[in-house]
Protein backbone atom coordinates (compact mmCIF):
# COMPACT_ATOMS: atom_id res chain seq x y z
CA UNK A 1 0.00 0.00 0.00
CA UNK A 2 2.83 2.34 0.93
CA UNK A 3 4.36 1.65 -2.47
CA UNK A 4 1.15 2.72 -4.23
CA UNK A 5 0.86 5.87 -2.10
CA UNK A 6 4.48 6.71 -2.97
CA UNK A 7 3.72 6.16 -6.65
CA UNK A 8 0.60 8.34 -6.38
CA UNK A 9 2.53 11.17 -4.71
CA UNK A 10 5.27 10.96 -7.36
CA UNK A 11 2.56 11.12 -10.00
CA UNK A 12 0.94 14.16 -8.39
CA UNK A 13 4.30 15.94 -8.17
CA UNK A 14 5.15 15.26 -11.79
CA UNK A 15 1.70 16.43 -12.98
CA UNK A 16 1.14 19.05 -10.28
CA UNK A 17 -0.38 21.71 -12.55
CA UNK A 18 -2.91 19.34 -14.10
CA UNK A 19 -3.94 17.87 -10.76
CA UNK A 20 -3.96 21.34 -9.13
CA UNK A 21 -6.42 22.66 -11.70
CA UNK A 22 -8.58 19.56 -11.23
CA UNK A 23 -8.64 19.98 -7.44
CA UNK A 24 -9.64 23.64 -7.77
CA UNK A 25 -12.39 22.71 -10.24
CA UNK A 26 -13.68 19.99 -7.92
CA UNK A 27 -13.59 22.43 -5.00
CA UNK A 28 -15.54 25.02 -6.98
CA UNK A 29 -18.18 22.51 -8.09
CA UNK A 30 -18.52 21.08 -4.57
CA UNK A 31 -18.89 24.64 -3.25
CA UNK A 32 -21.75 25.34 -5.67
CA UNK A 33 -23.53 22.03 -4.97
CA UNK A 34 -23.09 22.49 -1.21
CA UNK A 35 -24.35 26.07 -1.43
CA UNK A 36 -27.56 24.72 -3.00
CA UNK A 37 -27.75 22.13 -0.23
CA UNK A 38 -27.21 24.71 2.49
CA UNK A 39 -29.87 27.01 1.06
CA UNK A 40 -32.42 24.19 0.91
CA UNK A 41 -31.48 22.99 4.39
CA UNK A 42 -32.15 26.42 5.91
CA UNK A 43 -35.36 27.01 3.95
CA UNK A 44 -36.56 23.56 5.03
CA UNK A 45 -35.82 24.50 8.64
CA UNK A 46 -37.79 27.70 8.21
CA UNK A 47 -40.78 25.92 6.69
CA UNK A 48 -40.71 23.34 9.49
CA UNK A 49 -40.74 26.06 12.14
CA UNK A 50 -43.63 27.78 10.39
CA UNK A 51 -45.54 24.54 10.16
CA UNK A 52 -44.99 23.84 13.85
CA UNK A 53 -46.59 27.07 15.00
CA UNK A 54 -49.64 27.47 12.81
CA UNK A 55 -51.75 30.31 14.17
CA UNK A 56 -54.93 31.77 12.84
CA UNK A 57 -56.44 35.11 13.73
CA UNK A 58 -60.26 35.18 13.78
CA UNK A 59 -61.47 38.80 13.75
CA UNK A 60 -64.95 39.29 15.20
CA UNK A 61 -67.78 41.60 14.28
CA UNK A 62 -68.60 44.53 16.55
CA UNK A 63 -71.06 44.41 19.46
CA UNK A 64 -70.83 40.76 20.34
CA UNK A 65 -72.00 39.98 23.83
CA UNK A 66 -70.43 37.64 26.41
CA UNK A 67 -72.80 34.77 25.69
CA UNK A 68 -72.08 34.91 21.97
CA UNK A 69 -68.37 34.99 22.68
CA UNK A 70 -68.58 31.98 24.97
CA UNK A 71 -70.70 30.13 22.41
CA UNK A 72 -68.29 30.96 19.58
CA UNK A 73 -65.25 29.86 21.60
CA UNK A 74 -66.96 26.52 22.33
CA UNK A 75 -67.79 26.01 18.67
CA UNK A 76 -64.27 26.89 17.53
CA UNK A 77 -62.65 24.54 20.04
CA UNK A 78 -65.02 21.83 18.85
CA UNK A 79 -63.52 21.87 15.37
CA UNK A 80 -61.05 19.01 14.97
CA UNK A 81 -57.49 20.15 14.40
CA UNK A 82 -57.75 23.20 16.66
CA UNK A 83 -55.75 22.76 19.85
CA UNK A 84 -56.44 26.12 21.49
CA UNK A 85 -58.42 29.33 21.06
CA UNK A 86 -57.49 32.43 23.07
CA UNK A 87 -59.67 35.51 23.15
CA UNK A 88 -57.82 38.80 22.59
CA UNK A 89 -59.92 41.86 23.31
CA UNK A 90 -59.51 44.97 21.19
CA UNK A 91 -57.89 46.79 24.14
CA UNK A 92 -55.36 44.00 24.64
CA UNK A 93 -54.65 44.04 20.90
CA UNK A 94 -53.98 47.78 20.93
CA UNK A 95 -51.70 47.43 23.96
CA UNK A 96 -49.79 44.64 22.18
CA UNK A 97 -49.54 46.74 19.02
CA UNK A 98 -48.08 49.65 21.01
CA UNK A 99 -45.49 47.31 22.52
CA UNK A 100 -44.55 46.07 19.08
CA UNK A 101 -44.25 49.54 17.58
CA UNK A 102 -41.96 50.79 20.39
CA UNK A 103 -40.79 54.26 19.30
CA UNK A 104 -43.63 54.74 16.82
CA UNK A 105 -46.25 53.87 19.47
CA UNK A 106 -46.90 57.61 20.05
CA UNK A 107 -48.64 57.62 16.68
CA UNK A 108 -51.39 55.54 18.23
CA UNK A 109 -51.93 57.98 21.12
CA UNK A 110 -53.81 60.40 18.89
CA UNK A 111 -56.46 57.87 17.91
CA UNK A 112 -59.96 58.92 19.02
CA UNK A 113 -61.12 55.36 19.36
CA UNK A 114 -59.56 51.89 19.15
CA UNK A 115 -59.88 50.72 15.49
CA UNK A 116 -58.94 47.13 16.25
CA UNK A 117 -61.57 44.38 16.49
CA UNK A 118 -61.91 41.68 19.14
CA UNK A 119 -60.32 38.47 17.99
CA UNK A 120 -59.57 34.85 18.75
CA UNK A 121 -56.06 33.55 18.30
CA UNK A 122 -56.36 29.92 17.24
CA UNK A 123 -53.53 27.43 17.53
CA UNK A 124 -53.69 24.55 15.08
CA UNK A 125 -52.53 21.08 16.18
CA UNK A 126 -48.99 20.23 15.09
CA UNK A 127 -50.31 17.13 13.34
CA UNK A 128 -52.15 19.38 10.86
CA UNK A 129 -49.31 20.48 8.59
CA UNK A 130 -51.20 20.16 5.34
CA UNK A 131 -52.15 23.56 3.80
CA UNK A 132 -55.42 22.08 2.46
CA UNK A 133 -56.51 20.95 5.93
CA UNK A 134 -55.68 24.35 7.40
CA UNK A 135 -57.68 25.96 4.61
CA UNK A 136 -60.70 23.77 5.43
CA UNK A 137 -60.47 24.75 9.14
CA UNK A 138 -60.39 28.43 8.13
CA UNK A 139 -63.45 27.95 5.93
CA UNK A 140 -65.34 26.28 8.77
CA UNK A 141 -64.51 29.15 11.13
CA UNK A 142 -65.40 31.83 8.56
CA UNK A 143 -69.00 30.62 8.32
CA UNK A 144 -69.82 31.49 11.94
CA UNK A 145 -72.02 34.62 11.94
CA UNK A 146 -69.95 36.41 14.59
CA UNK A 147 -66.80 36.15 12.47
CA UNK A 148 -65.79 39.10 10.31
CA UNK A 149 -62.59 37.72 8.82
CA UNK A 150 -59.99 34.95 9.21
CA UNK A 151 -56.32 35.54 8.55
CA UNK A 152 -53.43 33.17 8.61
CA UNK A 153 -49.97 33.02 7.05
CA UNK A 154 -50.35 29.49 5.74
CA UNK A 155 -52.13 30.73 2.64
CA UNK A 156 -48.89 32.12 1.31
CA UNK A 157 -46.80 29.37 2.95
CA UNK A 158 -48.65 26.84 0.78
CA UNK A 159 -47.80 28.82 -2.31
CA UNK A 160 -44.24 29.34 -1.06
CA UNK A 161 -43.79 25.58 -0.54
CA UNK A 162 -44.93 24.90 -4.09
CA UNK A 163 -42.46 27.41 -5.51
CA UNK A 164 -39.75 26.16 -3.18
CA UNK A 165 -40.33 22.58 -4.35
CA UNK A 166 -39.78 23.75 -7.91
CA UNK A 167 -36.54 25.42 -6.81
CA UNK A 168 -35.53 22.25 -5.00
CA UNK A 169 -36.08 20.19 -8.15
CA UNK A 170 -34.06 22.67 -10.22
CA UNK A 171 -31.31 22.70 -7.56
CA UNK A 172 -31.22 18.92 -7.42
CA UNK A 173 -30.98 18.68 -11.22
CA UNK A 174 -28.19 21.26 -11.33
CA UNK A 175 -26.33 19.51 -8.51
CA UNK A 176 -26.53 16.24 -10.44
CA UNK A 177 -25.18 18.02 -13.52
CA UNK A 178 -22.33 19.55 -11.51
CA UNK A 179 -21.45 16.17 -10.02
CA UNK A 180 -21.49 14.63 -13.50
CA UNK A 181 -19.21 17.45 -14.64
CA UNK A 182 -16.85 16.56 -11.77
CA UNK A 183 -16.78 12.91 -12.90
CA UNK A 184 -16.06 14.06 -16.44
CA UNK A 185 -13.27 16.45 -15.37
CA UNK A 186 -11.53 13.87 -13.18
CA UNK A 187 -11.91 11.22 -15.90
CA UNK A 188 -10.30 13.56 -18.42
CA UNK A 189 -7.43 14.47 -16.12
CA UNK A 190 -6.66 10.83 -15.47
CA UNK A 191 -7.01 10.10 -19.19
CA UNK A 192 -4.46 12.81 -20.01
CA UNK A 193 -2.04 11.41 -17.43
CA UNK A 194 -2.63 7.87 -18.70
CA UNK A 195 -2.00 9.03 -22.23
CA UNK A 196 1.25 10.74 -21.24
CA UNK A 197 2.33 7.58 -19.40
CA UNK A 198 1.11 5.04 -21.95
CA UNK A 199 4.61 3.75 -22.74
CA UNK A 200 5.44 3.39 -19.08
CA UNK A 201 2.17 1.52 -18.50
CA UNK A 202 2.90 -0.72 -21.48
CA UNK A 203 6.32 -1.59 -20.00
CA UNK A 204 4.70 -2.27 -16.64
CA UNK A 205 2.32 -4.68 -18.32
CA UNK A 206 5.09 -6.44 -20.20
CA UNK A 207 7.02 -7.05 -16.99
CA UNK A 208 3.91 -8.64 -15.47
CA UNK A 209 2.17 -5.85 -13.57
CA UNK A 210 -1.42 -6.74 -12.78
CA UNK A 211 -4.21 -4.29 -13.56
CA UNK A 212 -4.62 -3.61 -9.83
CA UNK A 213 -0.91 -2.73 -9.62
CA UNK A 214 -1.28 -0.26 -12.49
CA UNK A 215 -4.62 1.17 -11.37
CA UNK A 216 -4.03 1.54 -7.62
CA UNK A 217 -1.87 4.74 -7.76
CA UNK A 218 -4.45 6.39 -10.04
CA UNK A 219 -7.28 5.53 -7.68
CA UNK A 220 -5.24 6.96 -4.79
CA UNK A 221 -4.68 10.14 -6.81
CA UNK A 222 -8.41 10.32 -7.58
CA UNK A 223 -9.36 9.82 -3.94
CA UNK A 224 -6.86 12.48 -2.85
CA UNK A 225 -8.19 14.89 -5.50
CA UNK A 226 -11.75 14.28 -4.33
CA UNK A 227 -10.86 14.63 -0.65
CA UNK A 228 -8.79 17.80 -1.06
CA UNK A 229 -11.32 19.33 -3.48
CA UNK A 230 -14.19 18.44 -1.12
CA UNK A 231 -12.46 19.90 1.94
CA UNK A 232 -11.55 23.12 0.10
CA UNK A 233 -15.12 23.40 -1.26
CA UNK A 234 -16.71 22.94 2.19
CA UNK A 235 -14.16 25.27 3.80
CA UNK A 236 -14.91 27.91 1.15
CA UNK A 237 -18.62 27.56 1.77
CA UNK A 238 -18.09 27.83 5.54
CA UNK A 239 -16.11 31.06 5.11
CA UNK A 240 -18.84 32.50 2.87
CA UNK A 241 -21.51 31.33 5.33
CA UNK A 242 -19.70 32.90 8.30
CA UNK A 243 -19.46 36.17 6.43
CA UNK A 244 -23.16 36.16 5.46
CA UNK A 245 -24.42 35.07 8.90
CA UNK A 246 -22.31 37.69 10.70
CA UNK A 247 -23.67 40.43 8.41
CA UNK A 248 -27.21 39.13 9.01
CA UNK A 249 -26.70 39.32 12.76
CA UNK A 250 -26.16 43.04 12.42
CA UNK A 251 -29.55 43.45 10.76
CA UNK A 252 -33.09 42.80 11.95
CA UNK A 253 -33.40 39.80 9.62
CA UNK A 254 -31.66 37.60 12.21
CA UNK A 255 -34.86 37.77 14.33
CA UNK A 256 -36.91 36.33 11.47
CA UNK A 257 -34.40 33.96 9.83
CA UNK A 258 -32.18 31.75 11.91
CA UNK A 259 -29.60 30.19 9.58
CA UNK A 260 -27.18 27.38 10.36
CA UNK A 261 -24.30 25.56 8.64
CA UNK A 262 -24.26 21.86 7.81
CA UNK A 263 -23.80 19.57 10.80
CA UNK A 264 -20.47 17.71 10.86
CA UNK A 265 -22.10 14.51 9.56
CA UNK A 266 -23.41 16.24 6.41
CA UNK A 267 -20.08 18.05 5.85
CA UNK A 268 -18.29 14.69 6.04
CA UNK A 269 -20.95 13.22 3.73
CA UNK A 270 -20.26 15.91 1.13
CA UNK A 271 -16.51 15.22 1.31
CA UNK A 272 -17.18 11.49 0.90
CA UNK A 273 -19.46 12.30 -2.02
CA UNK A 274 -16.64 14.33 -3.57
CA UNK A 275 -14.25 11.41 -3.04
CA UNK A 276 -16.73 8.99 -4.59
CA UNK A 277 -17.30 11.22 -7.61
CA UNK A 278 -13.53 11.57 -8.18
CA UNK A 279 -13.11 7.82 -7.76
CA UNK A 280 -15.87 7.28 -10.31
CA UNK A 281 -14.03 9.55 -12.77
CA UNK A 282 -10.90 7.44 -12.28
CA UNK A 283 -12.88 4.24 -12.68
CA UNK A 284 -14.35 5.28 -16.02
CA UNK A 285 -11.09 6.43 -17.58
CA UNK A 286 -9.08 3.47 -16.27
CA UNK A 287 -11.71 1.01 -17.46
CA UNK A 288 -11.60 2.55 -20.91
CA UNK A 289 -7.80 2.85 -21.08
CA UNK A 290 -6.88 -0.56 -19.70
CA UNK A 291 -9.43 -2.59 -21.61
CA UNK A 292 -6.86 -4.80 -23.29
CA UNK B 1 6.92 -32.70 -35.41
CA UNK B 2 5.56 -32.08 -31.88
CA UNK B 3 8.18 -31.82 -29.17
CA UNK B 4 6.92 -33.12 -25.80
CA UNK B 5 9.61 -31.08 -24.11
CA UNK B 6 8.35 -27.87 -25.73
CA UNK B 7 7.97 -24.75 -23.59
CA UNK B 8 6.49 -22.79 -26.51
CA UNK B 9 4.17 -24.17 -29.17
CA UNK B 10 3.11 -22.00 -32.06
CA UNK B 11 0.38 -23.76 -34.03
CA UNK B 12 -0.91 -22.47 -37.40
CA UNK B 13 -0.73 -18.88 -36.23
CA UNK B 14 -1.99 -16.02 -38.34
CA UNK B 15 -1.68 -12.37 -37.40
CA UNK B 16 -3.44 -9.68 -39.37
CA UNK B 17 -3.36 -5.89 -38.98
CA UNK B 18 -6.42 -4.80 -40.91
CA UNK B 19 -6.00 -6.27 -44.39
CA UNK B 20 -2.25 -6.77 -43.99
CA UNK B 21 -1.00 -10.25 -43.08
CA UNK B 22 1.94 -10.04 -40.67
CA UNK B 23 2.11 -13.78 -40.00
CA UNK B 24 0.67 -16.55 -42.16
CA UNK B 25 0.22 -20.09 -40.87
CA UNK B 26 3.33 -20.18 -38.69
CA UNK B 27 3.93 -23.42 -36.78
CA UNK B 28 6.95 -24.38 -34.67
CA UNK B 29 7.91 -25.58 -31.19
CA UNK B 30 10.61 -24.31 -28.86
CA UNK B 31 12.07 -26.81 -26.41
CA UNK B 32 12.87 -25.99 -22.82
CA UNK B 33 16.36 -24.49 -22.53
CA UNK B 34 16.65 -24.06 -26.28
CA UNK B 35 18.56 -21.19 -27.87
CA UNK B 36 16.62 -19.99 -30.90
CA UNK B 37 17.10 -17.28 -33.47
CA UNK B 38 14.13 -15.88 -35.35
CA UNK B 39 15.57 -14.41 -38.49
CA UNK B 40 14.40 -12.73 -41.64
CA UNK B 41 14.45 -9.40 -43.41
CA UNK B 42 12.68 -6.28 -42.15
CA UNK B 43 8.91 -6.73 -42.28
CA UNK B 44 9.17 -10.53 -42.21
CA UNK B 45 7.05 -10.73 -39.04
CA UNK B 46 9.77 -11.29 -36.39
CA UNK B 47 8.59 -8.52 -34.06
CA UNK B 48 4.95 -9.46 -34.62
CA UNK B 49 5.75 -13.01 -33.58
CA UNK B 50 7.57 -11.83 -30.46
CA UNK B 51 4.64 -9.56 -29.55
CA UNK B 52 2.39 -12.60 -29.64
CA UNK B 53 4.82 -14.51 -27.44
CA UNK B 54 5.05 -11.85 -24.75
CA UNK B 55 1.27 -11.33 -24.89
CA UNK B 56 1.35 -7.76 -26.08
CA UNK B 57 -1.08 -8.80 -28.80
CA UNK B 58 -3.37 -11.71 -29.55
CA UNK B 59 -3.37 -14.06 -32.52
CA UNK B 60 -5.86 -13.57 -35.37
CA UNK B 61 -6.03 -17.29 -35.91
CA UNK B 62 -4.28 -20.38 -34.56
CA UNK B 63 -2.98 -21.15 -31.09
CA UNK B 64 0.06 -20.47 -28.97
CA UNK B 65 0.90 -22.45 -25.85
CA UNK B 66 3.50 -21.18 -23.40
CA UNK B 67 4.50 -23.48 -20.55
CA UNK B 68 1.35 -25.49 -21.22
CA UNK B 69 -0.98 -22.48 -21.14
CA UNK B 70 -3.06 -21.73 -24.21
CA UNK B 71 -2.86 -17.97 -24.75
CA UNK B 72 -6.23 -17.88 -26.51
CA UNK B 73 -7.97 -19.30 -23.44
CA UNK B 74 -6.00 -17.65 -20.66
CA UNK B 75 -8.03 -15.59 -18.19
CA UNK B 76 -7.14 -11.91 -17.80
CA UNK B 77 -6.03 -12.45 -14.23
CA UNK B 78 -3.47 -15.06 -15.27
CA UNK B 79 -1.87 -12.95 -18.00
CA UNK B 80 0.42 -10.98 -15.62
CA UNK B 81 1.48 -14.25 -13.96
CA UNK B 82 2.47 -15.70 -17.32
CA UNK B 83 4.25 -12.50 -18.33
CA UNK B 84 6.40 -12.79 -15.22
CA UNK B 85 7.78 -16.05 -16.65
CA UNK B 86 9.02 -14.14 -19.69
CA UNK B 87 11.81 -11.59 -19.73
CA UNK B 88 11.73 -9.24 -22.71
CA UNK B 89 14.62 -7.21 -24.14
CA UNK B 90 13.97 -4.54 -26.76
CA UNK B 91 16.19 -2.87 -29.28
CA UNK B 92 15.15 0.53 -27.90
CA UNK B 93 15.51 -0.80 -24.31
CA UNK B 94 12.09 0.53 -23.20
CA UNK B 95 13.34 1.78 -19.86
CA UNK B 96 10.98 4.06 -17.94
CA UNK B 97 12.54 7.54 -18.24
CA UNK B 98 11.03 8.85 -14.98
CA UNK B 99 12.50 6.01 -12.93
CA UNK B 100 16.10 5.53 -11.87
CA UNK B 101 18.21 2.55 -12.93
CA UNK B 102 17.45 0.89 -9.60
CA UNK B 103 13.69 1.58 -9.87
CA UNK B 104 13.54 0.28 -13.44
CA UNK B 105 15.00 -3.07 -12.43
CA UNK B 106 13.11 -3.19 -9.11
CA UNK B 107 9.79 -2.79 -10.92
CA UNK B 108 9.82 -6.43 -12.05
CA UNK B 109 10.21 -7.60 -8.46
CA UNK B 110 7.70 -5.08 -7.14
CA UNK B 111 4.96 -6.26 -9.49
CA UNK B 112 5.65 -9.82 -8.35
CA UNK B 113 5.08 -8.73 -4.74
CA UNK B 114 8.63 -9.26 -3.42
CA UNK B 115 9.61 -7.72 -0.10
CA UNK B 116 11.60 -4.52 0.02
CA UNK B 117 14.82 -6.00 1.41
CA UNK B 118 14.70 -8.85 -1.16
CA UNK B 119 14.28 -6.30 -3.94
CA UNK B 120 17.18 -4.18 -2.64
CA UNK B 121 19.47 -7.18 -2.41
CA UNK B 122 18.62 -8.70 -5.77
CA UNK B 123 18.61 -5.49 -7.81
CA UNK B 124 21.98 -4.42 -6.41
CA UNK B 125 23.42 -7.86 -7.14
CA UNK B 126 22.17 -7.79 -10.75
CA UNK B 127 23.40 -4.28 -11.39
CA UNK B 128 26.76 -5.09 -9.84
CA UNK B 129 27.04 -8.08 -12.18
CA UNK B 130 26.33 -5.77 -15.11
CA UNK B 131 28.86 -3.21 -13.88
CA UNK B 132 26.15 -0.68 -13.16
CA UNK B 133 26.45 -0.40 -9.37
CA UNK B 134 27.79 3.15 -9.69
CA UNK B 135 24.71 4.27 -11.61
CA UNK B 136 21.92 3.02 -9.36
CA UNK B 137 20.41 6.47 -8.98
CA UNK B 138 20.97 7.61 -12.57
CA UNK B 139 18.12 8.10 -14.97
CA UNK B 140 18.10 6.32 -18.36
CA UNK B 141 18.64 9.58 -20.22
CA UNK B 142 22.07 9.91 -18.54
CA UNK B 143 23.28 6.47 -19.71
CA UNK B 144 25.00 5.32 -22.88
CA UNK B 145 23.24 2.82 -25.19
CA UNK B 146 25.36 -0.04 -23.85
CA UNK B 147 24.55 0.90 -20.27
CA UNK B 148 20.86 1.20 -21.04
CA UNK B 149 20.89 -2.25 -22.62
CA UNK B 150 22.63 -3.69 -19.55
CA UNK B 151 19.90 -2.18 -17.35
CA UNK B 152 17.27 -3.63 -19.69
CA UNK B 153 18.99 -7.01 -19.34
CA UNK B 154 19.05 -6.75 -15.57
CA UNK B 155 15.32 -5.96 -15.67
CA UNK B 156 14.60 -8.88 -18.01
CA UNK B 157 16.33 -11.43 -15.80
CA UNK B 158 15.37 -9.94 -12.41
CA UNK B 159 12.25 -12.09 -12.13
CA UNK B 160 14.16 -15.32 -12.96
CA UNK B 161 12.11 -15.91 -16.11
CA UNK B 162 11.89 -19.27 -17.83
CA UNK B 163 12.03 -17.59 -21.23
CA UNK B 164 14.03 -14.62 -22.50
CA UNK B 165 12.72 -12.90 -25.65
CA UNK B 166 15.10 -10.41 -27.24
CA UNK B 167 14.03 -8.20 -30.14
CA UNK B 168 17.16 -7.05 -32.00
CA UNK B 169 19.08 -6.87 -28.69
CA UNK B 170 22.32 -5.70 -30.27
CA UNK B 171 20.74 -3.44 -32.87
CA UNK B 172 21.69 -0.16 -31.23
CA UNK B 173 25.01 -1.28 -29.76
CA UNK B 174 28.64 -1.13 -30.82
CA UNK B 175 30.51 -4.42 -31.38
CA UNK B 176 31.98 -4.53 -27.86
CA UNK B 177 28.63 -3.94 -26.12
CA UNK B 178 26.94 -6.41 -28.48
CA UNK B 179 29.56 -9.02 -27.58
CA UNK B 180 28.95 -8.52 -23.85
CA UNK B 181 25.19 -8.83 -24.33
CA UNK B 182 25.60 -12.02 -26.35
CA UNK B 183 27.84 -13.49 -23.65
CA UNK B 184 25.18 -12.78 -21.04
CA UNK B 185 22.55 -14.47 -23.18
CA UNK B 186 24.78 -17.53 -23.58
CA UNK B 187 25.31 -17.69 -19.83
CA UNK B 188 21.57 -17.47 -19.21
CA UNK B 189 21.06 -20.30 -21.68
CA UNK B 190 23.65 -22.42 -19.91
CA UNK B 191 21.86 -21.75 -16.63
CA UNK B 192 18.65 -23.27 -18.09
CA UNK B 193 16.76 -20.35 -19.58
CA UNK B 194 15.10 -20.62 -22.97
CA UNK B 195 16.45 -17.81 -25.12
CA UNK B 196 14.77 -16.53 -28.27
CA UNK B 197 16.41 -13.77 -30.25
CA UNK B 198 14.71 -12.01 -33.14
CA UNK B 199 17.29 -10.46 -35.43
CA UNK B 200 18.09 -9.79 -39.05
CA UNK B 201 21.81 -9.62 -38.20
CA UNK B 202 23.40 -12.61 -39.97
CA UNK B 203 26.75 -12.12 -38.22
CA UNK B 204 25.09 -12.40 -34.85
CA UNK B 205 23.37 -15.64 -35.89
CA UNK B 206 26.63 -17.14 -37.07
CA UNK B 207 28.49 -16.45 -33.83
CA UNK B 208 26.40 -19.00 -31.97
CA UNK B 209 25.58 -22.52 -32.95
CA UNK B 210 21.84 -22.45 -32.43
CA UNK B 211 18.60 -23.35 -34.16
CA UNK B 212 17.26 -20.65 -36.47
CA UNK B 213 13.83 -20.18 -37.92
CA UNK B 214 13.66 -17.97 -40.96
CA UNK B 215 10.60 -15.86 -41.71
CA UNK B 216 9.81 -14.19 -44.99
CA UNK B 217 6.71 -12.13 -45.72
CA UNK B 218 5.06 -13.56 -42.64
CA UNK B 219 5.65 -17.21 -43.55
CA UNK B 220 8.07 -19.65 -41.90
CA UNK B 221 10.42 -20.43 -44.74
CA UNK B 222 13.16 -22.45 -43.03
CA UNK B 223 13.67 -24.17 -39.68
CA UNK B 224 17.40 -24.83 -39.45
CA UNK B 225 18.45 -27.09 -36.58
CA UNK B 226 21.49 -26.34 -34.49
CA UNK B 227 23.69 -29.04 -35.86
CA UNK B 228 23.06 -28.42 -39.54
CA UNK B 229 23.13 -24.66 -39.65
CA UNK B 230 23.73 -23.59 -43.23
CA UNK B 231 25.21 -20.25 -43.96
CA UNK B 232 22.76 -19.59 -46.71
CA UNK B 233 20.28 -17.21 -45.13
Amino acid sequence: MLFFVKQAIQDILSNSFLYGVTVITIAFLILIVSAFGLFFLNVDDMICSWKKEVRMMVYLKKDINENQLFDLKRKIKGISGISNATFISRDEALKYLKEQMKRQSSLLDNLEKNPLPDAFEITISQSIANPEKIESIATRVEVFPQVEDVEYGQRWIGRFINIFNLFRLAGFTMSCLFLMATVFIVANTIRLVLYSKREELEIMRIVGASNIFIKAPFYIVGILEGAVGGVIGIAGLFIAFSFISSSMEQTASSCIINIRFFPLSISCGIIFCSIFVAWLGCYFSLRQFLKV
Amino acid sequence: MIDKNAIIRVFHVHKRYGSKNALIDVTFDVAKNEFLFISGPNGAGKSSLLKLLYLAEGVSEGEILIDGINLSRISRKRIPLLRRKIGVIFQDFKLIPTKTVFENVALVLEVAGNKKHTIQKKVKRLLRAGGMEEKLDSYPAGLSSGEQQRVAFARAVAGDPKIILADEPTGSLDDESAGIILDILKKLHVLGTTVIIATHNKELIHTISARTIYLEKGRLKQDIPRTSKIISL
